[in-house]
C-alpha cells in the first residue's frame, strides 16, 4: 500500500506546513497538526487564531496556499471539494444549529444518512428497508420518534441541537469537526453537550474548536492552542495553561 | 420506471388540479365550436385565444416556480427561454408559408427577400419539418440554460448576482434579436403565419386544438414538476434552497441538482413559448424584454412561491387583471402592477395559496389555545 508519491501516515488527520493568506493576512501560518484515530482533540485560541480557517481547510471550503492535508493515511484533502471530503467521512457541525427548516425531522435525517448523493439516482430512489430501520434507530437514540413528522422549523432550540446530533450520527463520519458547540449555552446545557461528545467519541474521532475553558476542562482531552495561525502549545489543559506563552496570549499584552 | 416516477407526485389535490386543467382544456374549445353564438354558454373565439395565452403563461410561471420556489434560484430571465421556444416554433411556421408570402419565394421568408438574402441561413435548415422544430423548442432553451447554469453554478454564483446575470442574458438576447442581420426578422419578428401541420392557424378548429394542447402541456408540466419535487431529489433540492453549504458538507454536489432543475425549467418555458406563438400569431424581440421575465416572477409571487398550484393561479389571475385593466383604464395598469408588488411582499409573503394555509394554521392555533 506504500505508494511512493503519496505520504502514508497512521494518523487520521495530518496537517503539515499549512499556510493560508487572505489579502496578505496569514490566517494560518505553517500549521502542523496530527489527530490519531479514535482521538478527541480540543483546539483553543483567542479570536483570529485561525481555528475556523483550519476547519475550512480540512472540509475543503478554503484551499491552502502551501502545505499538506492528508486524511486517513492517503486522501489529499487539498485536491478535493466539500462534497468529496464529506463522502470520505469528515462531518462538520456548525456553531449555529443548521437543520433544514422546511423538512420534517425524519427527512432531515434521511438527507444526512450516509449513502445516496447523486442527483439522478435520487430522482427515482425510495428509502430502502435498511435505511428506514437506521432512521428509526437514530430517532430513538435522539428520542424524537414523536416529532419525526414535524417540520424542523417548529422545533425548540434544544430539539434542533438534538436533531443535528442525529444528523451527524446518520452521516456517520470517521472524523467529526465541531465548531464552538457551547456558544450561548447555559452551564447545564454545556455539561450535557460535553457528555454527548464523549459518547460520540466512543465510535468517532472528534475535533472540537472552543473558546470556553470550563467546557474544555469538562471534556478532559488533549488540547492544542493556536495563536496567529500556528500551534503555540499542545498537551493537557493543565499543562498548556501553565505555559507562560499561552498565559501571555490569553491575558494579553 | 418513468410511469412510477411520474406517479410518485400524484396526491389527491394534484390529481384534482390535473383533471380540472384537462376539463377546461376540453370544455372551453367545445363550448366555442359546438354551441351556437346565441347560446349564453357559447365561448367567443377571442376568449378562447385569451385563455390559451393564459395557459401558456401558467406553464411559464410553473417553470419559474420550479427553480425559484423549490431551489431558490431567482431567475429574472425566464422570458428568454419562453421567447426562444417561441422563435423555434415561429421559424417552423414561417417555413410553412411557402409561396403564399408577399414575394412568393418558395424558400425564403418575406423578410429575407426584403433584406436581399440570397439563401437560407444555416440555422433555418430543418425547420420546415415539424418534428425538428419540436425538438429545437426543447433543445435550444435547454442548451442555453445548461451553458449558463454550468458556469454560474460551478463558480457558485448565487442570489442577486445570479438574478442579474439572467436578467442581462435576456436583455442581451433582446438586443441581438432586434438586429436585422441575426436572420430572424429583426424588430418585426416572425409573423403572417398560415399553416401548422397543414391546418390553417386561423381556423377555429385549429385554435381549439392549440388550446387543448396548451392545457395538456400545462397538466404534463404540473405532473412532472410534482414528481420531481416530491422525489428524494426534490427533498435535497429544497434543502439546497434552505441551506446550500450545509448540503455540501453533507456530501451533496449541489451543482448537479441546480443544473438539472434549471434545464428542466428552461425546457418547460420553451414549450410554453412554442404553444404561445401560433395562438397569438407573432413572435418578436419584445418577448425578450426584461420586464416580461420580471412579470413572470410576480405571477409566482402572487399565486404562491414554492407551491405547485400557486403559479398557475397567479399567472391566470394577474393576466386576467392585466387584460381587464389595460382595456378599462390603460394608464392605471403599471401602477396596479407596482401596488401588487408591494401588497404581495407585505401582506402575502406566501401568495394566495399561502393565505389559505395561513388561515388554517391560525384556526388551528385558536383551537389549540381554546381548551387550555
Amino acid at each position: 500500500m506504500n505508494a511512493p508519491t503519496v505520504r502514508s501516515t497512521s494518523a487520521l488527520l495530518y496537517l503539515s506546513g499549512v499556510t493560508v493568506s487572505f489579502d496578505g493576512f496569514r490566517a494560518l501560518n505553517n500549521l502542523s497538526l496530527l489527530i490519531e484515530p479514535g482521538e478527541m482533540r480540543a483546539i483553543i485560541g483567542p479570536n483570529g487564531a485561525g481555528k475556523t480557517t483550519m476547519m475550512d481547510v480540512v472540509t475543503g471550503k478554503t484551499r491552502p496556499d502551501t502545505g499538506e492535508v492528508v486524511f486517513d493515511g492517503q486522501a489529499d484533502l487539498t485536491k478535493l471539494d466539500e462534497a468529496s471530503i464529506a463522502t470520505l467521512g469528515i462531518g462538520r457541525k456548525f456553531q449555529k444549529p443548521t437543520v433544514f427548516e422546511s423538512h420534517t425531522v425524519r427527512d432531515n435525517l434521511l438527507l444526512a444518512l450516509a449513502g445516496l448523493r447523486s442527483w439522478y439516482k435520487l430522482l427515482l430512489a425510495t428509502p430502502t428497508r435498511e435505511e428506514n430501520q437506521r432512521l428509526d434507530q437514530i430517532l430513538s437514540i435522539i428520542r424524537m420518534e414523536a416529532q419525526q413528522h414535524m417540520p424542523a422549523a417548529r422545533l425548540s432550540h434544544g430539539q434542533k441541537q438534538w436533531l443535528e446530533i442525529g444528523m451527524l450520527l446518520a452521516q456517520d463520519p470517521k472524523l467529526l469537526l465541531v465548531d464552538e458547540p457551547v456558544a450561548g449555552m447555559t452551564d447545564v446545557e454545556t455539561e450535557t453537550t460535553a457528555q454527548v461528545l464523549r459518547e460520540i467519541n466512543k465510535t468517532h474521532s472528534v475535533v472540537v474548536v472552543e473558546h470556553d475553558m470550563s467546557f474544555v476542562r469538562a471534556l478532559g482531552v488533549k488540547v492544542t492552542v493556536l495563536h496567529e495561525g500556528s500551534m503555540l502549545a499542545e498537551g493537557t489543559l493543565d499543562q498548556v495553561s501553565a505555559d507562560p506563552r499561552v498565559v501571555e496570549v490569553y491575558l494579553g499584552r | 420506471m418513468i410511469t412510477r416516477f411520474l406517479w410518485q407526485g400524484m396526491d389527491r389535490n394534484l390529481r384534482l388540479c390535473v383533471l380540472l386543467i384537462l376539463a377546461v382544456g376540453i370544455a372551453l374549445p367545445l363550448a366555442n365550436l359546438i354551441l351556437a353564438a346565441t347560446n349564453p354558454a357559447h365561448v367567443p373565439s377571442w376568449v378562447l385565444q385569451l385563455f390559451g395565452k393564459y395557459l401558456c403563461y401558467a406553464l411559464l410561471a410553473l417553470a419559474v416556480d420550479l427553480v425559484w420556489g423549490f431551489c431558490g434560484i431567482l431567475s429574472l430571465g425566464h422570458g428568454a427561454f419562453f421567447a426562444l421556444g417561441g422563435y423555434c416554433m415561429g421559424m417552423y411556421l414561417m417555413r410553412q408559408i411557402g409561396t403564399r408570402g408577399v414575394y412568393g419565394n418558395p424558400i425564403l421568408p418575406d423578410f429575407m427577400v426584403f433584406l436581399n438574402y440570397k439563401e437560407l441561413p444555416w440555422f433555418w435548415h430543418g425547420f420546415d419539418h415539424f418534428w425538428f422544430a419540436a425538438i429545437m423548442v426543447v433543445l435550444v432553451p435547454s442548451v442555453l440554460a445548461f451553458a449558463l447554469g454550468w458556469f454560474a453554478f460551478r463558480s457558485r454564483v448565487t442570489g442577486v448576482y445570479l438574478s442579474i446575470i439572467t436578467q442581462a442574458m435576456t436583455f442581451a438576447l433582446m438586443l441581438a434579436f432586434f438586429r436585422n442581420d441575426m436572420g430572424l426578422g429583426g424588430n418585426n419578428g416572425l409573423t403572417d403565419f398560415k399553416d401548422i401541420l397543414g391546418y390553417s392557424v386561423q381556423a377555429s378548429e385549429t385554435r381549439a386544438v392549440l388550446f387543448f394542447a396548451s392545457a395538456v402541456a400545462l397538466a404534463l408540466g404540473l405532473v412532472i414538476s410534482a414528481a420531481v419535487v416530491s422525489s428524494r431529489f426534490g427533498k435535497a433540492l429544497t434543502a439546497v434552497r434552505d441551506a446550500e453549504s450545509r448540503m455540501r458538507f453533507l456530501g451533496y454536489r449541489v451543482e448537479g441538482f441546480k443544473l438539472f432543475v434549471f434545464v428542466l425549467s428552461a425546457a418547460m418555458a420553451g414549450v410554453a413559448g412554442a404553444l404561445y406563438v401560433p395562438q397569438v400569431g407573432i413572435i418578436n424581440p419584445g418577448e425578450f424584454a426584461p420586464g416580461n421575465s420580471i412579470e413572470a416572477v410576480l405571477w409566482v409571487a402572487v399565486g404562491g412561491r414554492g407551491t405547485l398550484v400557486g403559479p398557475i393561479i397567479g399567472a391566470v389571475l394577474v393576466n386576467f387583471g392585466k387584460t381587464w385593466l389595460t382595456g378599462a383604464l390603460p394608464e392605471v395598469w403599471l401602477f396596479a402592477l407596482g401596488a401588487l408588488f408591494i401588497v404581495v411582499t407585505l401582506v402575502l409573503p406566501k401568495g394566495i395559496v399561502g393565505l389559505w394555509g395561513q388561515m388554517k394554521t391560525r384556526s388551528q392555533n385558536r383551537k389549540a389555545r381554546a381548551p387550555a
